[in-house]
């Protein structure tokens, strides 16, 4: 293409994002990852071989946790398939993983929706009113962010009682404070701005200069921020169910299907080893594509398109 | 000028040093259910709870029991564990070592292999160690501690089951091990319930150094043995993000002019990575180093528990389990001050550093 037509063409920053995205071979790992596992999610109930809650005893000749049986590896044809083994209480962990997945991204999305959406109110307030609202705002942030996440996590939900919708509140409130900050450096640095001082001029109100002329510059790094913290949300959210306080039995959550089976590790290794694979490779797909939107959107490697 | 530095910043963290004070209150005072009946159990009479209320001052205006509290924390006086029976503060003592040198172990195995691992995929950039060592740091800071911890337990116990390589799977020393604190080996004679009492008995709780101290080598290696998987569980996910910092700050310096002079007047390579690279890359690594205590101190919680070590985040899982509200709130504040300590010492050393900061 020579020089001329790269002038003319005007390409959307979000084609250039878009592009630059899938230079990176991880990213696009990420992304198809995170595809097939909403796919997962989306049609668990039809691809899931057996009902994750349903205890198969009486119904067929299986026994307590016992190994993975799958025909195409030499299992005897006469035995059920079940090809990630049987649980503790004698339920397929196949389909308990599969519907699994759907619990994780839903922990993941909504935690994150819930602490944009408090997050953004507050750090856009705090940048653009500045004066004690910031000071006040930014203090309360700097004492969540004093808390090791996870601790103060336990501590939320030592408070509120365990429970699945507990310890997303918890986890939301913890991861507060980064979209704060993002938000409120962006307003910052847009505040006093010719177009925004313009829709002042103009008798803009509060909300409109802020959600409609300020908020539009932070949503990269917002979106950026968001993806990562998804991966966060969905490990610190198994660890809490690992240890009791989050999602409870018989709800097929990684985190508690792996807590309730924990000590059974040297004898029934496969039903610590399969949950702890899917959180792993979750978080690591949600990481990725978090990195590559980064590297994406990063102004500074703008080199073209 | 570096000492006016050191001041601002620490009536800086003071407001935030008083906010975790407001907000462990405020999370003890709304733990639903009367407290009472909460510490003393179900079957409390009323008398027996008036008593209680009045005894804890929880009777009075919230403002002022707020007050008390801080009076409390400033003394070191955290309450009575209801599960133990024993005063929060003398636990918290008897644990803090192993967490202390679980953490510290973790650290130390992240940074000696992490940092190497970034230079080498820096100065090698887009090589297969480059590559390599990123996929690998990408699933270390994906990993799920607690399920790294049971698959180490597993396979070093059972898979290496009667070679070398085998591992004890819980637990910080064998049976039997001796492991006579170094105060009794000098024959120091400490009096009873004296600060240098308590203080060498921290320090000989912590196995590694103690065995060191007393020259106890058949400790020493046990110790180690036991420490080794948790610690690279708890590891991990620092050691990934080291590698990463240092290999992105790496990449930053390298292609900077003065390193091209530097090689342009016959520096040795070397001399170049280490001298002049490695000495400014060292900024943000210690940004990640600050951030990963946060983590291993929550991680703390999940590592002793598969590894059945009595350490403060163990007894925090059992105190969890029990609704030992009393264990709970200390460790939270106490920890949650330590990591702002932490990170105090994180912005002093980056000041110590790079002096630009500290001239702002």
């Amino acid at each position: 293409m020579d020089a001329e037509s790269i002038s003319l063409e005007s390409v959307s920053l979000w084609r250039i994002t878009w592009r630059r995205l899938f230079r990176r071979k991880s990213s696009i790992v990420g992304l198809i990852i995170i595809l097939i596992l909403i796919f997962i999610a989306l049609t668990a109930q039809w691809i899931a071989p057996y009902d994750p809650l349903q205890v198969l005893i009486g119904l067929e000749d299986v026994k307590m946790r016992e190994a993975p049986c799958v025909h195409l590896f030499g299992c005897p044809t006469e035995k059920p398939q079940h090809i990630l083994g049987i649980d503790g209480n004698v339920r397929d962990q196949f389909s308990r993983l599969l519907y699994g997945t759907r619990l994780s991204l839903m922990v993941g999305f909504s935690t994150v929706t819930f602490s944009i959406a408090v997050g953004t109110v507050l750090g856009a307030l705090s940048g653009y009113l500045g004066g004690w609202v910031d000071n006040t705002i930014m203090r309360v942030m700097d004492v969540l962010l004093a808390f090791p996440s996870l601790l103060l996590a336990i501590a939320i939900v030592t408070v509120l009682g365990p429970g699945l919708i507990n310890a997303l509140l918890a986890i939301g409130i913890v991861s507060i404070p980064a979209y704060a900050r993002v938000v409120r450096a962006s307003v910052l640095s847009v505040r006093e701005m010719d177009y925004v001082s313009a829709t002042r001029a103009l008798g803009g109100n509060l909300f409109e200069i802020l959600f409609q002329r300020i908020m539009p510059n932070a949503l990269t790094p917002l979106i950026v921020q968001g993806t990562l913290g998804i991966a966060t949300a969905i490990l610190d959210a198994a660890a809490l169910s690992f240890l009791g306080l989050g999602a409870q039995p018989p709800t097929p959550e990684w985190g508690s299907m792996l807590g309730s089976e924990r000590n059974q590790v040297f004898t029934a290794p496969h039903l610590v080893f399969f949950p702890g694979l899917a959180i792993m490779i979750t978080v690591l797909a949600f990481n990725l594509l978090g990195d590559g939107l980064r590297d994406a959107l990063d102004p500074r490697l703008a080199q073209g398109g | 000028m570096m000492l006016q530095y050191i001041i601002r910043r620490v009536l800086a963290s003071i407001p935030t040093l008083i906010g975790i004070l407001i907000v462990t209150f405020a999370l003890a005072r709304l733990i639903p259910g009367d407290p009472c009946r909460a510490m003393l159990g179900e079957k409390a009479t009323q008398a027996t709870c008036d008593r209680f209320m009045r005894e804890k001052g929880l009777d009075k205006p919230i403002l002022e029991q707020f007050v008390i509290y801080m009076g409390e924390i400033a003394r070191g006086d955290f309450g009575t564990s209801l599960r133990f029976s024993q005063p929060v503060t003398r636990i918290l003592a008897e644990r803090m070592p192993t967490t202390v040198e679980l953490s510290f172990s973790a650290l130390f195995i992240s940074l000696i292999v992490g940092i190497p691992l970034g230079i080498l995929s820096a100065v090698r950039h887009n090589s297969w160690v480059d590559v390599v060592t990123m996929v690998w740091a990408n699933i270390g800071v994906s990993m799920p501690v607690f399920w790294l911890g049971l698959m180490l337990a597993y396979v070093f116990s059972i898979f290496f089951k009667d070679t070398l390589l085998w591992l004890p799977p819980s637990g910080r020393l064998t049976a039997g091990i001796a492991d006579d604190p170094f105060y009794e080996v000098w024959q120091l004679n400490l009096a009873k319930d004296s600060f240098a009492l308590a203080f060498s008995d921290f320090i000989s709780r912590m196995n590694i150094l103690n065995a060191l101290l007393t020259a106890n080598w058949k400790l020493l290696v046990d110790a180690i043995r036991h420490l080794i998987l948790p610690a690279v569980a708890l590891g991990t996910i620092p050691m990934a993000l080291v590698a990463r910092m240092t290999r992105s700050a790496m990449l930053e310096v390298l292609g900077q002019d003065y390193i091209r002079t530097a090689r342009a007047k016959g520096a040795r390579r070397p001399a170049v990575i280490f001298k002049h690279a490695f000495r400014n890359a060292q900024l943000p690594l210690v940004t990640v180093i600050g951030l990963s205590l946060g983590s291993l101190l929550g991680g703390a919680v999940l590592t002793e528990t598969i590894f059945g070590l009595s350490g403060v985040g163990r007894i925090l899982y059992d105190a969890i389990t029990a609704r030992d509200y009393a264990i709970i709130q200390a460790f939270t504040v106490v920890i949650a001050v330590f990591f702002v300590i932490l990170n105090l010492i994180v912005d002093i050393s980056y000041a110590y550093i790079d002096p630009r900061i500290r001239l702002n």
